[in-house]
């Protein structure tokens, strides 16, 4: 067991490694560099200067070399400056981390709230009017884009109703620490939250469905039947054990794939996260940002898929002994 | 006699496809005794399993359609609740199933596995229920019970499992064993072992047993009365012994032949050629076996065969057994039409 861990984390180094070249190539293949951004607004720069300072920055040297130094930095958390911010790429993320990964928790435990049981009843009932309408929703789902479902939550709920507030991700008028200022958080996530999880369901109840309509068939369910087993222990103690193991294991994967995908939904509801600085930097080509962010969430589901893979190793018996 | 402990009386099985209703079994009246063993023999896809499966209630419901009456204990099981058929599933009546690689839940241990009927079917404490638990894994030929009980089925061989399937249909003292097809998924080494343990297990207990194989080695090894089924219908009833002795029924007489060892001691035996046909197609008007013999000629055959007891205790679907004969036995002598000429 311990050894399985052991190499399944070290299987992540390459994997690290491989991501870090990607990005380190593509921020090398984008226009301009961490020298552009700081000349940007200073056209009196002649190209001797800027010769110069790309020497003192190391940039004309071989790329191995530059990738060297730039993973060093990286992984001491030093990404570089961001010149729209005038601030250390490093510093403006810390202060957007929290909000991402609280978006993130709390809209992955929304999506098992409602795909885990709309899921266990379409795939036990199959057929039922029940079951229609939960594939119903799937479907729209499915075919609703993110962005337009939360621009509609948005419209309706803050716009029409005024149930809550549209846009960042606290009231900054609190004082941060007290319990208007918890309160205040809680209401700036409802929307967001709800428009990506309510959305984000489909991919659990549609699998959810498959996997109980298919283990009903089961030779072993029809052992249990046979045992005298009551039906709803038939579900409790075979069926869902073995259809639920698979998104159990899922879970971290899920929810650091979630740090990276809320880009659209933090962007509508200016929600003070990674995804909305992702948006923002983009547009401003502030690329040192940008290439940071993409190392982080591609880092995030890395471990993500790994946690995952040691999960279901500890929950599935049939990987433990490998 | 003894006292009947199944008595299936006329029991219709009927599967949904596309809409109309087939029957896989089809009337079909079988008494099992305590004590006795009551092999039932038939190619693939006559009917064996669903049979099976309709005295222990584990059809689909939504698409099955079950008459008849399958007497056991006093009731009709057909007619229970889901609530009472589960008070004596498992616990009166044992299903050892055709395949051991999937019938264990692949996530609990095995010990839960034989442990699981005893929860619902007897007062036991936790203890209690381990102690009987090793007591029937060492019983079915597990040696290493106390490592065998912590283990999950991935860790275990095919015929290991059958094992524990049985252990599990053994787990509270049944009165009636179901065991379909016991040992065909299993290597041939293995299939033996597994069929010594049964015949061990058989003279051990009181339980009466139907055992649905194709093995006829095995049948004349163990049965004590033989059903022989063709597309969905009984067609011979028989004592092992007469039915190994005197076999009536065309079906039973090629199948017998199929035989190995008979076919060295004879010369070159008929086997009937073609295969059960699939329930849409089949034609259930007249006898359901004349297709496959198209040598005897239309006016031998009764109408809608019906049982007729051909010797005591010997019943025989139809009377053609009386003028049937394999085209090899009278070449010259009248014509007729092989079906694999
Ligand atoms: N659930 C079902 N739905 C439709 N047809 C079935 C079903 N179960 C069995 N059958 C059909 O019934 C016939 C008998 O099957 P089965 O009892 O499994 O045969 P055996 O066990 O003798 O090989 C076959 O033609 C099979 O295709
Ligand atoms: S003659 Fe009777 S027993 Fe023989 S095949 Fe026809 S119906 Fe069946
Ligand atoms: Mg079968």
């Amino acid at each position: 067991m311990l050894k399985f861990i052991l190499r399944r984390t070290l299987l992540m180094i390459p994997q690290l490694i491989l991501l870090s070249l990607v990005i380190f190539m593509l921020a090398k293949a984008m226009p301009g560099d961490a020298i552009t951004g700081a000349f940007m607004g200073n056209p009196d720069a002649t190209p001797e200067q800027i010769e110069k300072i790309r020497e003192k920055f190391g940039l004309n040297d071989p790329w191995y070399v530059q990738y060297g130094r730039w993973l060093g930095k990286a992984v001491q958390g030093d990404f570089g400056m961001s010149y729209t911010h005038q601030q250390p790429v490093t510093t403006l993320i810390a202060g957007r981390v929290e909000n991402t990964v609280l978006l993130s928790l709390f809209t992955a435990i929304m999506i098992y709230l409602i795909a885990i049981p709309l899921g266990i009843i379409a795939g036990r009932w199959t057929d039922s009017w029940a079951d229609k309408l939960i594939v119903t929703y799937n479907y729209v789902a499915f075919a609703t884009p993110t962005f337009v479902f939360a621009l509609l939550m948005l419209f309706v709920f803050a716009f029409v109703l005024g149930w809550f507030p549209y846009t960042g991700s606290v009231d900054i008028k609190i004082e941060s620490g007290t319990w208007a200022y918890m309160v205040s958080r809680a209401e700036h996530l409802v929307l967001p939250v709800m428009s990506g999880a309510i959305i984000g369901t489909v991919g659990t109840i549609q699998y959810l469905r498959n996997d109980i309509i298919d283990q009903k068939t089961k030779e072993y369910i029809k052992t249990a039947r046979a045992k005298g087993v009551p039906e709803g222990r038939v579900y409790s103690r075979h069926i869902l054990r073995n259809s639920l193991l698979p998104i159990a294991a899922f879970l971290g994967y899920e929810i650091t794939g979630l740090i990276g995908g809320s880009v659209f939904i933090e962007t509508i509801f200016s929600y003070q996260g990674l995804g909305q600085l992702f948006i923002q930097s983009i547009n401003l080509r502030d690329f040192t940002v940008v290439t940071a962010l993409v190392l982080i969430s591609g880092t995030a589901v890395v471990v993500g898929t790994m946690l995952s893979d040691i999960i279901l190793s500890l929950v599935d018996p049939r990987i433990r002994i490998e | 006699m003894k006292n009947p402990v199944l008595e299936i009386k006329d029991l219709r099985t009927s599967f949904n496809i596309k809409g109309d209703y087939y029957a896989a079994v089809d009337g079909v009246s079988i008494t099992v005794h305590e004590n006795e063993v009551v092999a039932i023999v038939g190619e693939s896809g006559c009917g064996k399993s669903a049979l099976a499966l309709s005295v222990m209630g584990l059809h689909e419901q939504k698409n099955t359609k079950l008459d008849g009456q399958v007497n056991f204990g006093g009731q009709n099981l057909l007619t229970l609740t889901r609530s009472r058929l589960d008070k004596v599933r498992g616990k009166d009546i044992g299903m050892i199933f055709q395949d051991p690689m999937t019938a264990l839940n692949p996530l609990a241990t095995i010990g839960r596995q034989i442990e699981e009927p005893m929860d619902y079917h007897m007062k036991l404490s936790a203890s209690e229920k381990k102690k009987r638990t090793l007591e029937l894994l060492r019983r079915v030929g597990i040696k290493n019970e106390q490592r065998v009980y912590e283990q999950y089925p991935h860790e275990l061989s095919g015929g290991m499992r059958q094992r524990v399937v049985i252990a599990i249909a053994l787990a509270c003292d049944p009165v009636l064993l179901l065991a379909d097809e016991p040992t065909t998924a299993l290597d041939v080494t293995i299939q033996a072992q597994i069929m010594d343990l049964m015949k061990e297990l058989q003279n051990q207990m009181k339980t009466g047993i139907i055992l649905i194989t194709h093995d006829l080695g095995v049948v004349a090894e163990m049965a004590d009365r033989v059903v022989v089924m063709y597309a969905g219908e009984v067609v011979e009833i028989a004592d092992v012994k007469e039915l190994f002795e005197n076999p009536l029924h065309p079906y039973t007489r090629s199948l017998l032949n199929s035989i190995p060892s008979n076919m060295e001691s004879k010369e070159k035996l008929h086997v009937i050629d073609g295969i059960v046909p699939s329930l849409q197609n089949l034609d259930r008007n007249g006898c359901r076996f004349a297709p496959r013999i198209a040598w005897i000629p239309q006016e031998d055959h009764e109408e809608t065969p019906e049982m007729h007891e051909a010797a005591p205790n010997h019943f025989v679907r139809c009377s053609c057994y009386k003028t049937f004969y394999f085209p090899e036995d009278r070449v010259g002598e009248r014509e007729y039409v092989a079906t694999n000429s």
